[in-house]
C-alpha cells in the first residue's frame, strides 16, 4: 500500500510521475466526508439493484449469500442518491 | 413469510459489469453524476483499455499524487489534447503489433474530457482525431461549465445559465445569452461512423451506445450529460432526477447517428415542460416567465427538427 506523501523521498518517486499501483486510491477514506448515513432495510427491499448501480461511488454491493445489500460506509459520502433513488423506500438517511 | 422471502432473490443484474474500474476513494463531491457516468462508461468498455484524460473535475478527483483511483492504464494529459494523445496511444499500439513487438489482442483506446476539454480547448484535436479516422471513443463528460476551476462557463454551457462568468446582471439577465454548442452535430458532419448522447440516469441506454461505439472500426463520439450538484446548485440526491428531466423536457434529448442515420432513443409521448427541469436548479433561479418561456420555445423547436432527421430514412 501506498505511504503517505510526507513519507515518499524523491528517490522513490517514479519516472515521469507514473503510478504503479492501481487504484491504490482506495486507500483515502472518504466515508469521513459524510454527515448523514443510509441504513437500509432488508426487509422492504425489492432486489432491484437501482441503489448498486446509481451510487456514484460504488459503496453498495450484493451480498449473494445473504441475499442482500451491503453498504461499504469507509467510502459511503453519504450523497443520499440511493435512498432518494430506491423504489420500496428501503434506505432512509440518518444522522451520522 | 417465507413465500416473500422467496420472490425477492437478487437475480444476476443483466449487461452491467461488476467489475469496478474507478475505485472508491475518489475526491469527487457528493452525488456527483460525472464520476458515476465515468463508472458505467467503464464497465461498458471492460478491462483491456487504455484511456487518455484532459484536465478537468475527473481527473483531478481520481489522482491526486501519488494516488489513483484507476484500475486500468491511464494517463493524463493537458486540458486541450486528450483526443491527440489517444490517437497517438492507437497509432503506436498499431505499429508495436505489426512488429510483433506486442500480443495481437484487442484493445480499446478511450480518450475523455469534461465539456471545457472538449467543445473548447480539445476542440481541433477532436476534430482532427476524427478526421483521421483513428479508432478511439471519445467521451465528453458534460457538466455544462468549467467546474474544476470554480464554474466558469464553456460553450456546452446551457442558455440562461449563470456561472461566475456568465452572471446575471443589467447587460444580461438571462445570464448566459448564448445557446449550447450542438457537439454530436458537429461529430456527424465530420461523417463520424458513431456518435450519441447519453446520460447515466438512463445506464442501459449508456451501455448499449458505449458497447455499440467499442465495436465500430473507426472514431466514435460520446455526449453525456452528468449533472454536477455542486455548479448546477442542486441537492446531491438528486443528480440521477435532474438527468431523467433533462431528457424528458427535451432539453436534452437521447438520441445517436449509426453511420449518417438518425436515431431518438427515448421519444417521450409528450416532453415535459422546460420549468420542470430548471426548477430547484440554483443555476436557473433567476429566470423569470419571459425568459424560460423563450427558451420553451427553442427546446420545442429543435426537438421537432430533431424528431424530423430521426424519422428521414437515409438512402441505402
Ligand atoms: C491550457 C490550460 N488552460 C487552463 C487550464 C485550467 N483548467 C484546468 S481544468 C479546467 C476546466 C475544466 O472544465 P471541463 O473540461 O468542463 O471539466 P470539468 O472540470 O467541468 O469536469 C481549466 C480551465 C489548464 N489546465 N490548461
Ligand atoms: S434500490 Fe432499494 S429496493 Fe432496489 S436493491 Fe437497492 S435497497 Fe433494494
Ligand atoms: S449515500 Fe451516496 S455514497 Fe452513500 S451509498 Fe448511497 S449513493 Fe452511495
Ligand atoms: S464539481 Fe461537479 S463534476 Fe466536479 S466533482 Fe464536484 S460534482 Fe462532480
Ligand atoms: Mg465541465
Amino acid at each position: 500500500m501506498t505511504k503517505p506523501m510526507e513519507q515518499i523521498s524523491w528517490q522513490e518517486i517514479e519516472a515521469g510521475g507514473v503510478i504503479t499501483e492501481p487504484g491504490n486510491a482506495s486507500c483515502y477514506h472518504t466515508g469521513t466526508w459524510r454527515s448523514q448515513k443510509p441504513k437500509y432495510d432488508e426487509n422492504a427491499c425489492i432486489r432491484c439493484w437501482r441503489c448498486y448501480v446509481m451510487c456514484p461511488d460504488a459503496v453498495i454491493s450484493p451480498d449473494l449469500e445473504k441475499n442482500i445489500f451491503v453498504w461499504n460506509y469507509d467510502y459511503c459520502k453519504g450523497c443520499g442518491i440511493c435512498a432518494y433513488e430506491c423504489p420500496a423506500k428501503a434506505i432512509v438517511m440518518e444522522e451520522d | 413469510m417465507a413465500d416473500t422471502e422467496k420472490k425477492k432473490v437478487i437475480k444476476p443484474i443483466k449487461n452491467f459489469s461488476m467489475e469496478e474500474y474507478i475505485s472508491s476513494g475518489h475526491r469527487a463531491c457528493q452525488g456527483c453524476a460525472e464520476v458515476l457516468a465515468v463508472r458505467h462508461v467503464l464497465k461498458a468498455i471492460g478491462p483491456d483499455m487504455i484511456m487518455a484524460m484532459a484536465t478537468g473535475c475527473m481527473e483531478i478527483i481520481s489522482s491526486p499524487y501519488p494516488l489513483t483511483s484507476w484500475n486500468i492504464p491511464w494517463i493524463h494529459v493537458a486540458f486541450e489534447n486528450a483526443a491527440a494523445v489517444a490517437s497517438g496511444v492507437e497509432s503506436g499500439l498499431k505499429a508495436l503489433r505489426r512488429k510483433g513487438r506486442i500480443p495481437n489482442k484487442d484493445v480499446t483506446i478511450v480518450a475523455m474530457g469534461g465539456d471545457g476539454g472538449t467543445t473548447d480547448i480539445g476542440f481541433q484535436a477532436l476534430s482532427g482525431m476524427i478526421e483521421r479516422g483513428h479508432k478511439v471513443i471519445y467521451v465528453c463528460v458534460d457538466n455544462e461549465a468549467y467546474m474544476n476551476t470554480g464554474i466558469q462557463r464553456s460553450s456546452s454551457t446551457p442558455i440562461g445559465a449563470t456561472t461566475t462568468t456568465s452572471p446575471t446582471g443589467k447587460l444580461e439577465p438571462e445570464g448566459k445569452s448564448t445557446w449550447k454548442k450542438d457537439m454530436v452535430a458537429i461529430a456527424a458532419a465530420h461523417g463520424i461512423p458513431y456518435t450519441a448522447t447519453a446520460c447515466p440516469t438512463f445506464f442501459t441506454d449508456l451501455q448499449k451506445k458505449i458497447q455499440k461505439a467499442k465495436e465500430v472500426n473507426g472514431p466514435s463520439y460520446i455526449h453525456i450529460l452528468s449533472v454536477c450538484p455542486t455548479g448546477w446548485r442542486v441537492p446531491p440526491n438528486k443528480a440521477i432526477e435532474y438527468g431523467q428531466l433533462a431528457v424528458d423536457t427535451g432539453v436534452f434529448p437521447l438520441y445517436e447517428v449509426e453511420n449518417g442515420a438518425w436515431k431518438l432513443n427515448r421519444k417521450p409521448k409528450e416532453l415535459k415542460p422546460v420549468s420542470d427541469y430548471f426548477k430547484g436548479q440554483g443555476r436557473y433561479r433567476h429566470l423569470d416567465e419571459r425568459f424560460t418561456q423563450q427558451i420553451q420555445d427553442k427546446v420545442t423547436e429543435r426537438w421537432n427538427k430533431l424528431v424530423e432527421l430521426c424519422s428521414e430514412k437515409p438512402e441505402k
